[in-house]
């Protein structure tokens, strides 16, 4: 394994080893039910306690605005089920964007099923949501909106606050929705600035756990829950918490959000040593890059036409280079990109689209390996 | 584990066997793929989650296409319970579960009737905390299109004859839903002989770790999925898998059903031992739940004049670790539901103590525990002024 590239940092992380080292002790010491009142139990609340400490402080958010949950996916199910439900009396009109994450997507697809009426924002040619074309579309019926802040296939980063303020101004009782499980750990997501509602993130993409979440849910947000039992999480989210798992989450996010700054810088180095070295490689038809300039510099998304994006990720494999087609959701649905179709992309830059996501790790000799590789494989490949 | 410290709270959850969590590591560490990444790292980690999922599947009787993984058996509950009456409401609007369920399956009942107008009908217990079999027929409609009835009890252990219910439900022809987090580890759970169609489990309960659950849902039964996204678990689940947490609970499941017998005989010796002691040197006692039909390390006993809290705060004190009914509940002042159900009295319920054993749990340990309680239960009856006046007239 030491000497593969792994350029998929966006799909899922290796964790962090004083991640893991920390929940070893977790599994073996501090095993009780936090909702249990014995000291082994208070003992694992404290854990508990702690752990939702640090995420809040890394979001700058309250304590007690975070509620864990099994995944990323949970969280995006949980606020926009959650608040659709819950806030139904006031309007059934809830919007999104064409670019969002299936657990998004489905969620409002979902909802459709329940009588809710749900639309889908288109985007422009760099992926971006545009501020008045949603003002236009919020009503008064509005009563969520959901967006995500850094995609997973491009690195897109919207303008939220011009969003946020395009919807607040039309109707400030909508809800705002915020997917962060892309940008969460990997640029700045302050909630003490950011004006939103919800926010979802995740454990796994930044070298935590799998299987652990979290949402935040702004006071006096109204939202049901959609996990019903034993109350955990302050009544909204029932099942025994994931006290490893969360755990985990914790010190990955401590640990992320020290090295921020130079994981981007890292990041940046990488790109722009594969943006130029395509250039010199290639003339200017024989690939193109669909991720925006000014996005986040871990994701890049390359489209190389009249060749296959699999044939390549499985030609750049062989070279123990790991890059994806897509997102990983949707890679094993064989359908194309529904983020570049979004975007307007051509048919051949669909499909010749593999996406590179980079951790603090990668190295700069890696992205040269990348290059290397690609040199020799495209030309070959190409029909 | 803390010296001196004596867990005897295994139903509220267990440790992570130290082979189980060798079993995850290497798919935190070196293989962590996404598994629906279709390179080969990508790919193995798919295949550790299928065999996993046939694992379990092969120690439930299952098929590995019945079984679904969830992020705890909250969720498999709540999926059950509402994607199948959601899924079916067309052919009706009734269904039926029992009084003495976790609140995983309560409240998930609670939302059907709240939320989306259902019927629900609680099936009552006897004094023991079993549900009768006629009290079923009885119940069922033209409408109802589910039951849900626990396994195993979490609180008193009472252990239900859940292949005669589920044949009631099966001849009337409506799904039925068994919750067996409390059951499997604890005893040889087969879902066909069983004949059930639906049946939940949650990996913290025997010796696997937080944050995992699964349902096994029989081929062809019609149910809504629960959490929308990526196309994982067949469609039916998004969400990238927890694999580490799957694996280890494919292994923690495997463990369990190898040393099942053992695991029971020890479990039952201690148990007994602990009900025949306390019988004998505390009075005014009482054991709750069927003396046979009960999951084998559980022991649930009402000491009158005594208050649930303290003797567990004094236990605690004694480095004793247990509890007063299930885990959800303890930080709430209500009694029991479910001791409320096999018709205690407020006052007695409040009196409870819940003792699960554990595979690491003494003799001796049974022993200093009888010790200690009995010192603890005269100590707080001595500052009962109930005690001192039924003493007087007694």
């Amino acid at each position: 394994m030491a000497d593969i590239i792994y350029f998929d940092n966006s799909a899922t992380t290796g964790i962090y080893p004083e991640v893991l080292h920390g929940m070893n002790d977790v599994y073996s010491s501090l095993y009780g039910n936090p909702s249990s009142l014995h000291k082994i139990g208070s003992d694992a609340e404290k854990v508990l306690h702690n752990a939702r400490e640090i995420i809040a402080k890394t979001l700058g958010a309250e304590e007690d605005e975070i509620y864990f949950t099994s995944g990323g996916t949970e969280s995006n199910n949980w606020a926009i089920k959650g608040t659709s439900r819950a806030n139904r009396k006031r309007g059934s009109h809830i919007i999104t964007s064409a670019i969002e994450h299936p657990s998004v997507l489905e969620s409002f697809s979902h909802l459709e099923t329940e009588g809710f009426s749900s639309e889908i924002l288109e985007v422009g040619a760099d992926g971006l949501l545009d501020p008045k074309r949603i003002g236009s579309k919020v009503n008064d019926e509005t009563i969520l909106a959901s967006f995500i802040l850094v995609n997973n296939e491009t690195g897109a980063i919207q303008k939220a606050d011009e969003l946020i303020h395009a919807i607040r101004y039309r109707n400030p009782k909508t809800i705002i929705h915020v997917d962060a499980v892309q940008a969460y750990g990997k640029i700045p997501v302050n909630l003490s600035r950011l004006d939103v509602d919800l926010l979802s993130i995740s454990a796994h993409k930044i070298h935590g756990p799998k299987g652990c979440g979290a949402l935040y849910i702004r006071k006096n947000t109204r939202i049901h829950p959609i996990i019903h039992g034993g109350g955990q999480e302050r009544r909204f989210r029932s099942g025994t918490e994931n006290v490893p798992g969360i755990y985990g989450f914790a010190l990955a996010a401590e640990i992320i959000h020290q090295h921020m700054e130079q994981n981007r810088k890292n990041a940046g180095k990488l790109r722009s040593i594969i943006i130029q070295g395509l250039s010199d490689i290639f003339s200017q038809c024989q690939y193109s890059i669909n991720s925006p300039e000014d996005g986040y510099e871990g994701i890049l998304n390359i489209s190389f036409p009249r060749v296959k994006a699999q044939v390549l990720m499985h030609h750049l494999e062989a070279e123990n280079i790991i890059v994806s087609v897509g997102s990983a959701c949707s890679s094993r649905k064989n359908a194309y990109s529904h983020v570049l179709k979004a975007m307007k992309l051509p048919k051949e830059n669909i499909e010749g689209a593999i996406r590179l996501s980079f951790s603090g790790t990668n190295t700069q000799e890696e992205a040269i390996r990348f290059l290397e590789a690609i040199r020799k494989i495209v030309p070959a490949i190409r029909y | 584990m803390d010296k001196g410290i004596i867990y005897l709270d295994h139903a509220a959850t267990t440790y992570v066997k130290p082979e189980v969590f060798e079993a995850m590591k290497p798919w935190f560490t070196e293989y962590y793929g996404n598994p629906s990444a279709i390179y080969s790292l990508g790919r193995q980690s798919k295949k550790a989650i299928e065999e996993a999922r046939a694992q379990i599947a092969y120690c439930l009787g299952a098929h590995p296409t019945e079984i679904f993984f969830t992020g705890s058996g909250t969720e498999a509950d709540n999926w059950a319970i509402k994607g199948t009456a959601l899924a079916n409401q067309k052919k009706g609007k009734h269904v039926i579960t029992t009084v003495i369920e976790h609140h995983a399956v309560l409240e998930a009942f609670d939302f059907l009737r709240k939320e989306e107008g259902f019927e629900v009908t609680y099936l009552p217990v006897n004094e023991n905390g079993l549900v009768n079999p006629e009290d079923l027929k009885k119940a069922i409609r033209p409408d109802t299109t589910l039951v849900s009835i626990m396994y195993a009890n979490n609180e008193i252990g009472t252990i239900q004859p859940i292949h005669e219910l589920a044949s009631i439900a099966r001849e009337k022809g409506v799904v039925f839903h068994t919750d067996s987090v409390q059951a499997i580890g604890n005893i040889a759970v087969n879902v066909k002989e069983l004949d059930v169609d639906l049946l939940s489990l949650s990996a913290h309960k025997f010796y696997g770790p937080k944050g995992v659950g699964a349902l096994y849902v029989r081929k062809g039964i019609k149910m809504e999925s629960f959490i929308h996204g990526g196309a994982q678990e067949r469609k039916r689940r998004a969400g990238t898998e927890n694999v580490p947490g799957v694996i280890g609970m494919a292994a923690a499941l495997k463990l369990a059903y190898d040393n099942l017998e053992d695991y029971n005989n020890h479990l039952g010796k201690l148990s007994s031992r602990f009900i025949e002691k306390v019988l004998e040197r505390i009075p005014y006692v009482h054991l709750n739940g069927d003396r046979e039909q009960r999951l084998p390390g559980n022991v649930n006993f009402s000491f009158r004049f005594v208050e649930g809290e303290s003797l567990l705060l004094m236990l605690d004190m004694k480095g004793i670790q247990a509890s007063s009914g299930s885990a959800c509940t303890s930080g709430s002042l209500d009694p029991s539901h479910v001791l409320l159900a096999i018709g205690l009295s407020h006052e007695i319920a409040h009196g409870s103590l819940r003792i699960t054993f554990g595979e690491k749990n003494t003799e001796e340990e049974v022993d200093y525990l009888v010790d200690t309680l009995e010192e603890i239960v005269e100590k707080l009856r001595k500052m009962s002024p109930l005690y001192e006046e039924f003493v007087k007239n007694h």
